[in-house]
C-alpha cells in the first residue's frame, strides 16, 4: 500500500505509512497530508504532534458515566441543573454529542464503549455494564432509557440490560424505533413498519 | 461455478462488519451460491432504505453486481425478518449462535442447499417455536453430518460391537460412542447416558417433529448440550464465542429467578 519508493527519504515514507494507519485516510491522503506539513512552518508540525500526544494523555474516563472527557467527573456528571433521576444508556460517546444536540434531554448519560456482539466475542462484561448497576444502586436514579442503535445488536444489549436493570424496581424506557424523517413507506422493511405501527401515537 | 455481473440470489444474513464511513460487509449464506461477502454501501447513513432489509439474521431477496474485488448490493428485500427472534432474548440469543456456527464451519462459496435449508429452518424455529435448545440440538447434528462430521452412534468407534443398553462413552477424538471396555484407553472420553444416546440417535435420524415431542428433562437437555458442545470445540479446535453469552444468559436467568423468589 504504502511501499517505500527508493527515492523518498525514511522519515517521509514513516508518515505516510502512519497517517494511512488513520480511518477513511488511504495513500493518496496520506502522501498529501505528509506533503502539506513538510511545506507547514515547524511551529504548525509542533502543534499537531503536540494536540496528538495530549489527547491521548489528558483524556480519561469519566468515572460517573465513562464518557470521555479531560476532566473526572466530566462536565455533564458535574452540571447540577441537569435531571439526576434519568440515565441514557449509548454505546458509544459519540452517541452522546448526537443526543446533546437535539438540546432537548436534561437527564444524565453512560456509555456502554460497545455493544453486545456475541459472534465477536463481546459480551456483557467486556462492556461498563458493572458501573452502570453501581449508579442505579443510588436513590435518585428513577428511570434508565436505553439508547443503543436499533439493529441486531443494540436490541440484544437493551433487552439484555433491561432484564437487569427491572428487577431493580426502576422504570426502563427504549428511544422509539420506527420510521426516519424523510423515509418512504414504500422501502421500508417490515421490522421497521411494524414498530413504527406498534408505537403509533394519537394526534 | 461462476455467477455473471448481476445476479440474484436469496440469503440469510449471517453478519455484518463495518466498512470505511457508511457501508458494511455482509455474510451472506446463500441456497446455491454457499456462503459469500457483499459489500451493502450507505448503509450506516440514516436515511438508508437498504440498512432494514439486511440486518442479521434476515432472510432477503439480493440483487448483486459482481465487483473487482468485493461483490457489491445493488437491491436488497427482506422476505422473512423473523421479528420474535429480535424481541426475545432466550431466541435472539440462541439464533446468533446457528449464524455463528455456519459462519465458522463452511468454507467460502460452496454451495451447500442442506445447509442452507437447515439454516432457515432452524431460524423459523428459534423465531417461532418452544423447544429452543431441541432446535439447537437438531441444528448441530445435522450441520455436523452435513459437513462431513457425523458422530458414530450405533457401534463402539473402536472395536465396532453394537452398543448395549447401558451408559457408554462419548469419545470426542474418536468420533462417537465407544463401549465402556474400550473407553479405559480413552481417558479423555465421557459418560454418556443411555437416554442422552437414545436421544442422539433419534436427533441423528429422526425428523424435527419427533424430536420436539420427545418431553426431555432439564439433565438430559444440559447433557446433551454438555457432548456435543465438545464434539462442536474439537472439530472446531476453537471455542464457539457465542456460546459465552448463552451462558452469561443462564447464569443471570438463574439468578433473575432467584432474586424473585422463583427457581
Amino acid at each position: 500500500m504504502s511501499e517505500s519508493l527508493p527515492s523518498t527519504a525514511m522519515p517521509v515514507s514513516r508518515l505516510i505509512e502512519e497517517f494511512s494507519k488513520l480511518p477513511g485516510v488511504g495513500p493518496k491522503s496520506a502522501q498529501r497530508l505528509t506533503y502539506y506539513l513538510l511545506r507547514a512552518s515547524q511551529e504548525d508540525a509542533q502543534a499537531l504532534a503536540q494536540a496528538i500526544l495530549e489527547v491521548k494523555e489528558k483524556i480519561i474516563l469519566c468515572s460517573v458515566c465513562q464518557n470521555i472527557t479531560d476532566s473526572d467527573p466530566c462536565a455533564i456528571c458535574n452540571n447540577d441543573q441537569r435531571d439526576r433521576w434519568i440515565i441514557c444508556v449509548v454505546e458509544e460517546p459519540l452517541d452522546i454529542l448526537a443526543l446533546e444536540r437535539t438540546g432537548s434531554y436534561r437527564g444524565m448519560y453512560h456509555v456502554l464503549h460497545g455493544v453486545i456482539s456475541p459472534m465477536d466475542g463481546i459480551g456483557p462484561d467486556d462492556l461498563k455494564v458493572r458501573e452502570l448497576l453501581a449508579r442505579l444502586k443510588s436513590d435518585e436514579v428513577r428511570e434508565v432509557i436505553m439508547a443503543t442503535n436499533p439493529n441486531l445488536e443494540g436490541e440484544a444489549t437493551s433487552m439484555y440490560l433491561t432484564r437487569l436493570i427491572t428487577p431493580l424496581g426502576l422504570k426502563v424506557t427504549r428511544l422509539a424505533r420506527g420510521l426516519p424523517m424523510g423515509a418512504d413507506l414504500e422501502y421500508a422493511d417490515n421490522v421497521t413498519l411494524a414498530r413504527a405501527l406498534e408505537g403509533r401515537q394519537e394526534v | 461455478m461462476t455467477a455473471p455481473k448481476l445476479y440474484k440470489t436469496t440469503a440469510v444474513v449471517l453478519r455484518q462488519r463495518k466498512l470505511g464511513e457508511a457501508d458494511k460487509i455482509l455474510t451472506l449464506f446463500t441456497p446455491n451460491l454457499g456462503k459469500l461477502d457483499a459489500v451493502a454501501k450507505g448503509v450506516r447513513r440514516p436515511k438508508s432504505k437498504l440498512a432494514g432489509h439486511v440486518e442479521p439474521l434476515t432472510y432477503t431477496t439480493f440483487l448483486i453486481a459482481k465487483g473487482r474485488e468485493l461483490d457489491v448490493v445493488t437491491q436488497a428485500q427482506a422476505l422473512e425478518a423473523f421479528l420474535p427472534l429480535r424481541e426475545e432474548l432466550e431466541r435472539t440469543s440462541r439464533a446468533f449462535y446457528v449464524a455463528e456456527l455456519v459462519d465458522r464451519l463452511t468454507p467460502e462459496r460452496q454451495e451447500s442447499f442442506p445447509v442452507f435449508r437447515l439454516l432457515l429452518e432452524t431460524l423459523q424455529r428459534l423465531a417461532t417455536g418452544s423447544r429452543l435448545d431441541i432446535a439447537l440440538r437438531f441444528f448441530e447434528m445435522r450441520l455436523l453430518e452435513t459437513l462431513g462430521y457425523r458422530p458414530q452412534l450405533e457401534e463402539c468407534v473402536v472395536c465396532g460391537k453394537p452398543l448395549e443398553a447401558v451408559a457408554n462413552n462419548w469419545s470426542v477424538e474418536s468420533g462417537g460412542v465407544v463401549c465402556p471396555a474400550c473407553a479405559r484407553n480413552l481417558p479423555m472420553s465421557q459418560t454418556i447416558s443411555l437416554n442422552a444416546l437414545k436421544m442422539m440417535r433419534l436427533l441423528q435420524k429422526g425428523s424435527y417433529t419427533d424430536c420436539s415431542r420427545v418431553k426431555t428433562a432439564p439433565a438430559l437437555e444440559t447433557e446433551l448440550e454438555r457432548h456435543l458442545r465438545q464434539y462442536l470445540f474439537y472439530t472446531l479446535e476453537r471455542d464457539v464465542r457465542s456460546t459465552r453469552f448463552l451462558d452469561t444468559l443462564r447464569r443471570s436467568g438463574a439468578a433473575f429467578k432467584s432474586a424473585n423468589g422463583q427457581g
